[in-house]
């Protein structure tokens, strides 16, 4: 049972699973969608008194806050009492691909080329995760949602707007992953 | 308080599942970029198909929520240019930190605290929005 909880959960449980908190918060009368939390996180910083867009009542969004901070709390968790210190088991084709970019095969479950502190303190490094946090910040907002908003909830209610979004969301990451990558790494 | 704790839990048991599915990892979403494993689909799409299932469910039986009131779903606005350009921009920085929002807040709490300079950005980019919204196409 606990080498269940401790080993990479299989792909199914962890759909179930995801969407099992997606109902959960529709019963609970909230909507499963965790890039609101930024535009959240922008008006309590009293972002509202200039830009219009942050002048909302956010005390209803508090619920998602929390949320957010039991996220955290999870991460926390898993990584002390759940983990296996078994590094990703991602496909020798991928690892092969990220080998000719200089990005070593998994030791854990992020690269270090990207976030350990030597390459959070290097220019190159820093402008990696600096920029590629604004497109996601500036994009979820653009198209009204992230993975949680429109590619869960969104198309579970087989909403066309999400639709159009996770298209958008998969020619974004091939251009990134295909095109922009052998630039940059 | 205890209105919040719910969610409390909630949120630790998704950071769990972030984690323990491996959705976290960068090394992930670059293996789904390339379609060289099912692991993310899987997880996608059991996900959206129990979704659609249950959505179902209660549009048919007319469910209610835990206070007794009816379960409504809103269509999203209708429109096309925003979704795609939203969604673009979006799978760029996707890729690129291997991150969404979820994911980039569980990663800090599991001590990979580079996270924070991506998630304290993508609060910078979701306030940019908010600045020029007016002056892009919806």
């Amino acid at each position: 049972m606990h080498d269940f909880f401790t080993q990479t959960w299989t792909w199914w449980f962890s759909g179930l699973t995801i969407s099992a908190i997606m109902f959960f918060l529709i019963y609970f009368g909230q909507r499963f969608g965790f890039s609101s939390n930024l535009r959240t996180i922008c008006a309590v910083s009293g972002a509202g008194k200039k830009v219009p867009f942050f002048n909302f009542n956010w005390k209803t969004q508090i619920w998602n806050i929390v949320f957010l901070l039991g996220a955290v709390i999870g991460g926390f968790i898993a990584n002390q009492f759940l983990s296996n210190d078994v590094p990703v088991q991602i496909s020798t084709l991928t690892i092969q691909d990220l080998a000719k970019l200089n990005i070593s095969a998994p030791t854990a479950l992020q690269p270090a080329e990207l976030f350990s502190w030597d390459a959070v303190f290097s220019i190159k490094g820093f402008s990696i995760l600096a920029f590629g946090g604004f497109l996601v910040g500036f994009g979820s907002r653009y198209a009204g949602g992230c993975t949680s908003g429109h590619a869960i909830s969104g198309l579970s209610d087989l909403q066309w707007p999400s639709f159009i979004a996770v298209i958008g969301f998969f020619i974004g990451g091939l251009v990134m992953t295909h095109f922009i990558f052998p630039l940059i790494f | 308080m205890m209105k919040l704790l719910k969610f409390l839990l909630l949120g630790i048991v998704f950071g769990i599942i972030m984690t323990k599915s491996e959705t976290i990892s960068w090394f992930r979403i670059q293996e789904m970029f390339r379609f060289q494993a099912f692991h993310m689909y899987g997880i996608i799409g059991t996900a959206v198909i129990t979704g659609v299932l249950g959505v179902v469910l209660i549009k048919r039986f007319k469910l209610r929520d835990f206070q007794g009131n009816p379960i409504v779903f809103f269509p999203k606005e209708k429109s096309f240019i925003r979704y795609i350009l939203g969604g673009i921009i979006f799978g760029l920085g996707w890729a690129l930190s291997g991150a969404c929002p979820g994911p980039m807040v569980v990663n800090i709490g599991y001590g990979f605290f580079a996270m924070i300079i991506v998630f304290l950005f993508a609060i910078f980019g979701t306030f940019f929005y908010g600045i020029i919204k007016d002056k892009l196409p919806h």
